[in-house]
């Protein structure tokens, strides 16, 4: 009997230990889909503490937002607001970011983000800002990489789902904004079946200041009413040039799936952009009234002001002879994309079996030899055989986007066959094609849009995910799948979820950003009107019915804690300026029953939010974001008094003014 | 029957032992807890020294601190210097340090008295790893629990700090 125990006694403890808190190795591998080959996990592997080689900077889509992840291990690094109000970091909500949202229809505190693009020098991606377009309310968004932090937006007159935007040209000569639904060019008051002939598509050539980045609407060209799809500059040979894919050629103004897609080709307009230029700097286009906010942020004030634009130039066609012509391109093309050498221009016919692939040298040469087949609305369309170098036959179903390597290599996604289809571009010949889970839009290789993209990875943004990851209720996240491209066949390395829907990204080797990230904002250079520099400068002031308090943290207490003389009916400022000098010591702060979010203050910065206490009492406000070990204690109050009190204002820090001392 | 209770004891024992990391973890944040209360009840008094075994009011002026500076020599003051590190020492220390009163760090009152020019200014300038190898400094964030500050500031801005620190003596 005792041996018997004994023996039950070892085995119980044996078993104890090998179940125990054990890794669940076993049930990995039984998940296993099996179609990641078994070295994928080492490729994507990035080990605790150390860095991917690029950023990837995906769309938000319709959270109006951009995010920035890291490649190849799929890690979401941070989430960028750009048009859409954030009250995790405060993003229009504090009085300082409030005018970022501004637009001619008011504030807008959403917007649906789509195609982010890095600046460029001689070619290549630069590491200097990346842009990004609104479509619903038409806008588009300058992002510093230094700062990561969105630093000018700019609405565009005249346009309506603003999507085939918002493409650098190679030297960020240019970002262009081209509307995708055409309007009446002014807005006017007019029945809608006249549309036909009677609206007009505008694309926006925005001029980019090489120093500062500031944007500016240098020209509008006035196009026929098609709706202006996506586009892509020329680049290398083809620099000078834009090219915009079109769709509803038909001008069809109700059931569009039906109405728009007639046609069995619709067009690719060539824009020769250096042309237009030219001729608006020596007096050309002519200035119309419009209304479009500018929106710019100040890092030295820390606040943002938008101011309303009250013109824009445009230039008709007609008036600029030689710069634009269409190139026939089967059928409602999509994306529309240009590779490494500028020489091919391809349309991804959306709903033909069929890629359309133009040759810029065939397209110079038909122009010269006018050989055209017409025109549209006075634009001198091209014999498609003497622009076309060749068609793409049944590659897939439902072409969308292209992107290339250096190789010579072109990659098709395939929304309707959910797969990237590898293809030489010269020989028009399929390498390989790929399953990805499922439907996928856009695709992005690291300096895509760019004579130099990188031949090692490659991210599939796909619409839907359905069994691909835990559910989450009917609504399930959309992803991104990132594949590597430096073999012969493409290799699938990884899943990993994005935030709203992924509509395009711009990647870039890490090294061209990291290195000139800002760590502070420098306090000597704080130049807000509300700021201040030290404890002793913190007061609150009255004026009339605005309670203006002049704040600062550290770690960890704010000055002043205690505040008293504050009344019902008032609006009490809260600026905020955060003393820390030292890399990643944000403070937050939030006030109880305040109407509008947290702030997160980062090391330098001060930033406002507004409070309007409604009933009589002492109420508390603290710091949000962990800081210190002594964070739970960062906190302080202000007493609410009645409308008619007759307390006045004051305030201290541990019983004192702030800031007494003897200096 | 012995064995039967052994054998409970042991798999209860187990159960209560494993997984216990977190458990573990949770310790040292109570004995921070229990330390800040105390500081808060001796608050009013000029505290000098109690858990730690240094008397942070005595000189040791032969220490030299851990960064940077490895040797300053003090002149007549520069009251230009001065001026400087007034300046200075407003923006980046009153929002923890007064002059005589204790504050969230320790009153800075005759501090180059107490301390070596090198081990104020490597206080200054290298805080984090004064934090935690100095042992001046560890049994002043044992004190005060609030850790210094990294202002970034220049060695020559710390310089003159130091300068405007020498006059409050």
């Amino acid at each position: 009997m005792n041996t018997y125990i004994k023996s039950l006694f070892l085995f119980v403890i044996t078993t104890f230990f090998l179940i125990s808190c054990g890794p669940p190795t076993s049930k990995k591998n039984s998940n296993s889909k099996g179609a990641i080959a078994g070295n994928a996990a080492e490729k994507v592997y990035v080990a605790p503490g150390d860095h991917d080689s690029h950023y990837a900077f995906i769309s938000g889509g319709f959270s109006g937002q951009l995010a920035v992840y890291g490649l190849p291990s799929g890690r979401l690094f941070r989430v960028i607001p750009v048009f859409s109000q954030d009250p995790e970091k405060g993003y229009g909500y504090s009085e300082e970011t409030k005018p970022m949202l501004m637009t001619s229809h008011g504030f807008v505190p959403w917007g649906d983000s789509h195609h982010p693009d890095i600046s460029q020098t001689q070619g290549s991606v630069d590491g200097r800002w990346v842009f990004i377009n609104e479509n619903n309310t038409p806008r588009i968004a300058r992002i510093s990489l230094k700062t990561f932090e969105t630093e000018e937006i700019i609405e565009i007159p005249n346009s309506a789902g603003n999507h085939s935007s918002s493409f650098v040209t190679e030297n960020s000569e240019y970002v262009v904004a081209g509307t995708r639904f055409s309007v009446p060019f002014p807005q006017r008051d007019m029945s809608i079946k006249d549309m036909k002939g009677n609206f007009s598509g505008a694309l926006s050539f925005l001029k980019i200041n090489q120093e500062t980045g500031r944007m500016n609407i240098d020209f509008q060209i006035k196009m026929p009413g098609f709706n202006y799809d996506l586009s892509h500059p020329g680049r290398g040979k083809s620099h000078g040039w834009f090219f915009f894919s079109t769709y509803n050629t038909e001008e069809a103004n109700s059931l569009m799936e039906v109405n728009a897609s007639q046609n069995d080709k619709d067009f690719i307009a060539a824009i020769n952009w250096k042309k237009i230029a030219e001729y608006v700097k020596n007096g050309g286009g002519k200035k119309v009234p419009a209304r479009y906010t500018h929106n710019v942020w100040n890092d030295d004030t820390h606040n943002a002001t938008s101011t309303m634009e009250k013109e824009v130039l445009v230039v008709e066609p007609k008036d600029v002879p030689g710069a634009i012509f269409f190139l026939p391109t089967a059928k409602s093309p999509h994306g529309c994309d240009v590779d490494p050498t500028g020489e091919y221009i391809i349309g991804n016919g959306k709903l033909a079996a069929q890629m359309t692939i133009h040759s810029f040298t065939k397209m110079l040469k038909a122009i010269e030899d006018k050989a055209f087949d017409g025109d549209a609305y006075g634009i001198p369309i091209i014999k498609f055989d003497a622009v076309n170098y060749g068609t793409l036959d049944q590659p897939g179903l439902g072409p969308l986007h292209t992107e290339f390597d250096t190789r010579g290599n072109a990659y098709t996604t395939f929304f309707i066959s959910s797969e990237v289809v590898k293809w030489n571009v010269k020989d028009l010949k399929v390498i390989d094609r790929h399953k990805v889970y499922y439907s996928v839009g856009h695709l992005m290789i690291p300096g895509g849009n760019s004579r130099t993209p990188d031949d090692k990875y490659l991210v599939a943004m796909n619409k839907i995910t359905k069994d691909r990851y835990l559910p989450t209720g009917p609504e399930v996240c959309q992803s991104a799948q990132l594949f590597d491209i430096s073999g012969e066949k493409m290799e699938l390395l990884l899943d990993f979820p994005t935030i709203g829907e992924p509509h395009y990204a711009a990647g870039i080797a890490a090294d061209k950003i990291a290195p000139k990230t800002t760590k502070i904002y420098k306090l000597e250079d704080n130049k807000h009107p509300y700021g201040v520099k030290s404890e002793a400068e913190t007061k609150v002031v009255r004026k009339g019915k605005e309670v203006h308090i002049y704040m600062t943290m550290i770690r960890s207490h704010f000055s002043p804690d205690n505040i008293e003389g504050v009344k019902v009916g008032d609006k009490v400022f809260f600026h905020v300026t955060n003393l820390e000098q030292d890399y990643d010591v944000p403070h937050g702060i939030s006030m109880i029953g305040a109407q509008t979010s947290e702030l997160l203050i980062m090391p330098g910065r001060t930033t406002t939010f507004t409070w309007e206490p409604k009933n009589v009492g002492v109420w508390p406000f603290y710091c949000t974001d962990f800081c210190s070990a002594l964070h739970q204690e960062m906190q302080g109050y202000v007493r609410v008094s009645p409308s008619n009190s007759n307390i006045k204002i004051s305030y201290t820090l541990d019983g004192d003014i702030p800031g007494e001392d003897d200096l | 029957m012995n064995f039967k209770i052994l054998i409970i004891t042991t798999i209860a024992t187990l159960f209560l032992w494993s997984c216990g990391e977190s458990k573990k973890k949770d310790n040292p944040v109570k004995s921070t807890t229990k330390k800040e209360v105390k500081v808060e009840t001796q608050k009013k008094e000029e505290v000098t020294t109690n858990s730690t075994k240094l008397d942070l009011m005595k000189p040791t002026l032969d220490n030299k601190g851990i960064g940077p500076i490895k040797s300053v020599k003090l002149e007549a003051i520069d009251d230009k210097m001065v001026a400087k590190g007034k300046v200075l020492f407003k923006t980046n220390c009153t929002a923890c340090h007064k002059v005589k009163k204790k504050y969230i760090g320790p009153a800075l009152k005759g501090v180059t008295k107490r301390r070596s020019p090198e081990w104020i200014m490597n206080m200054i300038l290298n805080s984090e790893e004064m934090l935690q190898k100095d042992p001046v400094a560890k049994a002043l964030i044992a004190e005060y629990n609030a850790p210094m500050a990294q202002q970034h500031i220049t060695k020559e801005e710390c310089r003159s700090i130091l300068e405007y620190l020498r006059t409050k003596s």
